[in-house]
């Protein structure tokens, strides 16, 4: 069954040439048939595949089929081929699952949009972008799905392109993801130079031998990769683009900006673990910006009024625990966070999708309210959502994936005190948000009438991953209870064991923190917006808290930092050379032509005799040098 | 009564007469006067010819005055017919009255 591979990434790109070009012919139920249909068959493909794949693991535990060879240049040799491990099939088992689900919940979503088949062209393209990025056996391959990747989020943050806000958050998004994407190519340049392969297997393969550990090189060759990565998954410096992208429709924010999309960055560094092993310093930097995103990002949404940009800010945050895991060593589960993630961080958005659609596109939390009992099925999944996302314990996946970050970012190999201290304080603010967004949203009085309710269509994905948001966690448990390690084992022929640290403490106690930061942050959200609602205007009479909260209500100001130092001088670059110095040059020569041409135009008098004055005057003159010579 | 007149006389009248019809061509403002200077010039060049063509014993010379002769016939009638037309249209004759033909 293996080598219908190619099948998945095929079915999405022919779904979107259908839709590109025959979209304006087809009727609204055949533009959904085709623009979900393509993703459904592709999930159910995955299924196939990745069971036939799983029960019979080959003996390298890598599957790969060359499709063409794409060019060739001396020796080197691109070659269009699809590589299915295992760490690619959780990515590829997210992207079409999740997908298809979101592709049937915008059927119904986008249902009254004038562009339907639009939506649905760029939703199907990047899906096939975004498996050709998890799917690439080389790094040319997997770049080509990383700028595709990008072009369809550029298209669809822009895709209401009237307003001039959605184009200007679609342009922010993509230059501010390219600034990461040079980077990255330079990397592979670097890569190729030393290596003289782009071919993934190879790199990993031979990377010790390549770069000698801890050199500036490698180094360099790591950091360069990393900052591709930090574009797309919206990480410190460049995360700015991810709250403004929330300008595009909600399932392409549950998409491409919470569930695939984003975490490339996280799969990039994943897949070339074998480079990153190499340098301590990398490793250290990506731990850093993890911890200092997830921290930073988690209070910004601590204080926004707009449930999708609370939920931006907190899938910067979460992603900041991936890259946080990835870090300190913690390969696995950096990708078990990810998956978890997807699952509950789509049901959010989409869930939050229904909510606005039902109160007339209403995003303000404030003048939410009380939907818990108008809008049940919403109330329930999501809480499941929230929960997940809080990480209360025991009962919820997300409990599962970051207390196993939260316990490696001490004890794994590349783990601290200081990094664990940030995480769990990351995870008290997160529960603190989730717990306000979930009070404003759902209790306390109706603020705005509810229009029409969502229908079946758009409950059911929900209701879907509401179900994998609470129970996807059981399938890797702690090591002190149950210890059951099925999906670490089943990632191990591709990421390396997590390397622990001599004599570390009990686990029981980190547990206990984690679940204890939890209910805290829980509760402190309870309290301040529930009980004592007061309380928290008088504390924004405090003049230091109010400005503290209009500086992380901005997220921290990194917006305004940019727009001084890089726009305004480059804008005012540009003014200077308006005129383009280069183009003075040919103006210049067109002018002297002109004026020239002015001059001698004088000396045409059309008096007669003037002319024969010159005629005699010029036969005199050379009939005289002639005599002289 | 023969007599001889060296050829380098001869080349000398012609030149003062060429001289004359030049500085009478720059002088003159009557375009009948400039037409008749110009006749004078091309005289001089014919006389030239002739002076030349007997000091070597050739007759190109003169072939070369019958040439010029031809032309000069030619050339003043045009000359003339276009004198008329500048005088239809322009009532004058005087040169420094017709520069519209400035750029």
């Amino acid at each position: 069954m293996d080598k219908y591979l190619w099948l998945i990434p095929a079915l999405p790109l022919g779904g979107f040439l259908i839709l590109a070009f025959a979209g304006k012919q087809l009727s609204r139920s055949g533009v959904a048939m085709a623009g979900a249909g393509s993703i459904c068959l592709s999930a159910l493909v995955t299924f196939v595949v990745g069971g036939a794949f799983l029960g019979d693991l080959p003996a390298n535990a890598v599957y790969t089929q060359t499709l063409w060879t794409w060019f060739e240049v001396g020796t080197f040799n691109a070659k269009i081929t699809l590589s299915l491990d295992v760490m690619s099939l959780v990515f590829v088992f997210v992207i079409t699952f999740i997908g298809a689900l979101i592709h049937i919940y915008s059927t119904a979503f986008m249902e009254a949009d004038r562009d339907y088949a639009r939506f649905f062209a760029s939703m199907n393209l990047f899906v096939f972008s975004m498996l050709v990025l998890v799917l690439a056996d080389n790094l040319l391959l997997m770049y080509l799905g990383w700028e595709g990747v990008g072009l369809c989020s550029y298209l669809l943050i822009g895709f209401w392109y009237e307003q001039p806000t959605n184009g200007n958050a679609a342009r922010k998004a993509f230059t501010v993801t390219r600034i990461g994407d040079a980077a990255m190519a330079i990397g592979l340049f670097m890569i190729f130079q030393q290596a003289g392969t782009l071919v993934i297997s190879d790199i990993g393969a031979n990377a010790s031998t390549i770069w000698q550990p801890n050199t500036t090189t490698v180094t360099v060759t790591a950091l360069l990769l990393l900052a591709g990565g930090l574009g797309k998954s919206a990480q410190l410096p460049l995360q700015t683009w991810l709250p403004d992208a929330m300008a595009g429709p909600s399932p392409v924010s549950a998409l491409i900006h919470a569930a695939t999309m984003v975490t490339a960055g996280v799969y990039l560094v994943a897949r070339m673990h074998a480079i990153f092993a190499l340098s301590e310093t990398a490793r250290l930097v990506i731990a850093v910006i993890g911890a200092a995103t997830l921290l930073l990002a988690g209070l910004t949404a601590l204080t926004q009024y707009d449930i999708k940009r609370v939920l931006a800010y907190s899938t910067i945050s979460q992603i900041g625990y991936m890259f946080l895991a990835l870090g300190v060593g913690a390969w696995t589960a950096a990708v078990f966070h990810f998956m978890i993630h997807a699952f509950f961080k789509a049901l959010l958005f989409l869930a939050a999708g229904a909510i606005i659609e039902s109160l007339h596109h209403e995003h303000n939390m404030f003048k939410m309210g009380g939907l818990k009992d108008k809008m049940p099925v919403v109330f329930w999944t999501f809480l499941a959502g929230a929960i997940s996302l809080a990480a209360v314990p025991l009962i919820s996946a997300g409990f599962y994936s970051k207390d196993q970050i939260l316990w490696y970012s001490w004890t794994a190999h590349g783990g601290s005190p200081v990094l664990w201290a940030v995480a769990l304080s990351g995870a008290l603010i997160t529960a603190m948000y989730t717990t306000r967004m979930m009070i404003l949203t759902f209790w306390g009085e109706s603020n705005t009438p509810v229009g029409h309710l969502p229908g079946s269509r758009m409950t059911m994905p929900l209701v879907v991953l509401a179900v994998f948001s609470v129970f996807a966690g059981f399938i890797e448990l702690p090591h002190n209870f149950g210890h059951l390690t099925l999906f670490s084992d089943l990632l191990s022929p591709v990421l390396p064991e997590t390397v622990m640290q001599a004599n570390i403490p009990s686990e029981w106690l980190f547990q206990l923190l984690a679940a204890l930061a939890t209910l805290g942050g829980v509760f402190l959200g309870y309290y301040y917006y529930y009980q004592q609602p007061a309380r928290i205007v008088s504390l924004r009479q405090n003049a230091m808290l109010a400005s503290l909260h209009r500086f992380w209500f901005s997220g921290w100001g990194f917006d305004a930092l940019y727009e001084r130092m890089l726009v305004k001088p480059f804008i005012f670059i540009s003014k200077i050379n308006k005129s383009d110095i280069t183009d003075k040059l040919y103006t210049g020569l067109a002018a002297v032509t002109d004026d020239m041409y002015k001059l001698l135009s004088k000396t045409q008098t059309g008096s007669l005799r003037w002319y024969i004055m010159g005629l005699v005057v010029g036969a005199i003159l050379i009939l005289g040098i002639q005599i002289m010579l | 009564m023969k007599t001889t007149v060296s050829a380098e006389a001869v080349i000398l009248l012609a030149g003062l007469l060429f001289a004359l019809g030049i500085v009478g061509v720059i002088i003159r403002k009557n375009i009948i006067f400039m037409l008749l200077s110009v006749e004078i010039m091309l005289n001089a060049s014919g006389l030239a010819f002739i002076a030349a063509g007997s000091r070597w014993g050739q007759p190109d010379g003169q072939v070369m005055f019958v040439f010029i002769l031809a032309m000069a016939a030619a050339e003043v009638s045009i000359g003339l017919a276009l004198i008329l037309q500048i005088y239809h249209q322009h009532k004058s004759l005087n040169i420094d009255n017709l520069k519209e033909m400035n750029g």
